[in-house]
């Protein structure tokens, strides 16, 4: 040991060997917001009415502040992109931004990459809550299962981290496979119960049923006002703890050492995936897949650091679920296929894809 | 001055006595070796000084209560080492040995330059500089223990603990650690608690050994006094030869019991 060369490398050198990284980092995120950004705009041209694509584009732009871009678009075809398109488009980009966060997130608290944003009793409570609505209050008014929804996912969350808590017997203790397996039990609960209550109402299983195959079709600028304040506070909170989800990748007891709570910002990270998620559910129904897949599609761009991960998903789960709601708007045209069929039906043969390049990356 | 010292520590797992009434110290830049049977205690002391198992005593760190050490500044202090450490496969070498700054790092902080800095020196320092941007994956054993060590070294510790530190390594990469970690004590003045199931290693290189067994300790000095045959023989129930070399480190190899086939056999 002693005879080993002690190769100091100029700071030059050192240098270029961060350099491919920083650059493969920006170009990650260009490629993820040049995404986002195409997304939206095909999102707004596309659809019943059809809109001019550059008068589409001069008239987003003219919105953007210190741009003034004279837009040769009718009164009409205004009316249908900022009242009808675009509020579905921001509640698109919303929902997917944060399912695909949330799911990184989850990610990373478990050390797990084949948890998604439902997770922990999120999806099943939140079945269950609009069910409840459905059956229970729905004529007291559609604006009820919203509430229902996000009420349930958190409440599903709660109830599975309480429940995996008591199991082993620490609030803020070790046992993340615990937790994982409380999850799936209250989520087997939860949706036992939502099965009972619909096998004794069968006239509702279709709004039910259509409720949990997710749907953008009620989007309006309401619904974004309503659900953006707890979407920033839990992407504020989970983009923060980025660095926190490294060090935690090295498992608890180490990362205990390294002078880090694993349990507190577990505790932290999943209670703002929940929120993140709840969010998402209340506006959309049910959406699977955006927050499994995203998170890898992330990691392949820019590898596996969280800091760089976590955004990135956030800008390419929006981008995505835009694509995918402008396909379920339109394939069927005027009928829609409900966006969790889309996102599947997408998704499933995209993850395939991703995961077959990770594994070749890998060897 | 003692670095690390810990006074009448006992520690209880699952409601079982791992250690009892156990008082060991290193003083600063010394290498202290625990050394006993498989289930002795040892890795239970180390991570008990580590702050990581609840115990009864004491643990004082550089004289003081590691009780009243808040978890960053204690990990400042002291960087622990487990057997087995995690290694995310797909984490750069450089990323994970900048994961030993994070005692210095805020709660809503990010590393800065000079957290960069002293990440790169303890890479050149372990020679494993121009592994920086190669995956954990990708790294062989003999090279990991390196990586997990420049991870320790970032965070700038006074004391080192290592659970085991050549147990997943042959014998030239043994040596090789092992003489790393002194070329590290010796130069940077880091004091080293070590265990080492290996009594011959624990012989050349530690300048004092604990000899534990069930939980107490049996014997404790320097390496001469602790690995007698007597001693080895009544606590390991193995059948040793000790000899002692020059420097007067010895060393430990294993007999065999009954006579080898083919041996010459006794007159008798």
């Amino acid at each position: 040991m002693r005879s080993r060369t002690r190769s100091r490398a100029p700071s030059r050198e050192r240098a270029a060997l961060r350099y491919p990284r920083s650059v493969r980092r920006l170009g990650a995120f260009g490629l993820a917001a040049a995404f986002l950004a195409a997304a939206t705009l095909v999102a707004a041209f596309v659809g019943a009415a059809d809109l001019n694509p550059l008068a589409t584009a001069a008239a987003l732009l003219d919105k953007v502040p210190f741009v003034a871009l004279p837009s040769s678009m009718s009164p009409l075809d205004r009316a249908v992109l900022f009242q009808i398109r675009l509020p579905r488009v921001v509640l698109g980009a919303l929902v997917g931004g944060l399912l695909a966060l949330a799911g990184a997130g989850y990610q990373g608290v478990f050390r797990n990459p084949l948890v998604d944003s439902g997770l922990l009793g999120a999806s099943a409570g939140a079945g269950l809550g609009a069910t409840l609505a459905i059956v229970d209050l729905g004529r007291a008014g559609p604006g009820v299962v919203p509430v229902a929804a996000f009420v349930g996912s958190l409440a599903g969350v709660a109830a599975a981290y309480l429940t995996g808590a008591v199991a082993s017997r620490t609030m803020l203790g070790d046992g993340v496979a615990t937790l994982l397996l409380a999850g799936i039990a209250v989520g087997s609960f939860l949706t036992a119960v939502q099965t009972l209550l619909l096998q004794r109402s069968a006239q509702d299983i279709q709004a039910v049923y259509s409720w949990l195959l997710g749907s953008l079709s009620a989007a309006s600028w309401q619904q974004v006002t309503e659900i953006l304040p707890y979407a920033a506070v839990s992407s504020v909170v989970i983009l923060l703890h980025g660095r926190h989800l490294d060090v935690l990748a090295v498992g608890d007891e180490e990362a205990r050492a390294l002078g880090l709570r694993p349990g507190l910002v577990r505790l932290i990270v999943i209670a703002a995936c929940a929120l993140a998620a709840a969010s998402a559910v209340a506006v959309s129904g049910l959406i699977g897949f955006v927050g499994i897949v995203v998170p890898h599609v992330a990691r392949r761009l820019a590898g596996p650091s969280y800091p760089s991960v976590l955004p990135l998903s956030l800008l390419i789960g929006a981008g995505f679920l835009v694509l995918a709601d402008t396909l379920a708007r339109t394939v069927l045209s005027p009928a829609e296929l409900p966006i969790g069929v889309v996102t599947a039906l997408i998704g499933a043969p995209a993850f395939v894809w991703v995961l077959r390049g990770t594994r070749s990356a890998s060897t | 001055m003692t670095s690390i010292a810990v006074a009448d520590l006992a520690v209880t797992l699952d409601r079982n006595p791992v250690l009892r009434g156990v008082s060991c110290e290193a003083a600063s830049g010394r290498w202290l070796a625990l050394i006993g049977p498989n289930g002795a205690g040892k890795s239970t002391l180390i991570r008990a000084a580590a702050g990581l198992l609840p115990y009864q005593g004491t643990v004082l760190i550089g004289g003081a209560d590691a009780a009243a050490l808040s978890a960053r500044d204690r990990a400042r202090t002291v960087a622990y080492v487990p057997q087995e450490p995690v290694l995310p496969p797909d984490m750069t070498v450089a990323q994970y040995v900048l994961l030993g700054r994070t005692p210095y790092v805020g709660y809503l902080g990010a590393p800065g330059r000079r957290d960069r800095a002293r990440a790169d020196a303890a890479l050149e320092r372990l020679d494993v500089a121009r592994f920086a941007q190669r995956r954990l994956a990708r790294m062989s054993g003999g090279e990991r223990q390196r990586v997990v060590l420049a991870r320790a070294l970032a965070s700038e510790p006074t004391v080192l603990l290592l659970d085991e530190p050549t147990s997943m390594l042959d014998v030239g990469h043994q040596q090789q650690v092992l003489e790393l970690v002194d070329e590290l004590r010796r130069d940077g003045g880091l004091t080293v608690l070590s265990t080492l199931h290996d009594l011959t290693a624990a012989g050349q290189y530690a300048d004092a050994l604990v000899l534990l067994h069930e939980g107490r300790v049996v014997a404790a000095g320097p390496p001469s006094a602790v690995l007698t045959a007597g001693l080895i023989e009544s606590v390991y129930a193995a059948s040793v030869a000790v000899s002692v070399g020059e420097d007067g480190r010895p060393t430990v190899a294993p007999v065999r019991r009954g006579p080898a086939d083919g041996a010459t056999q006794p007159a008798g």
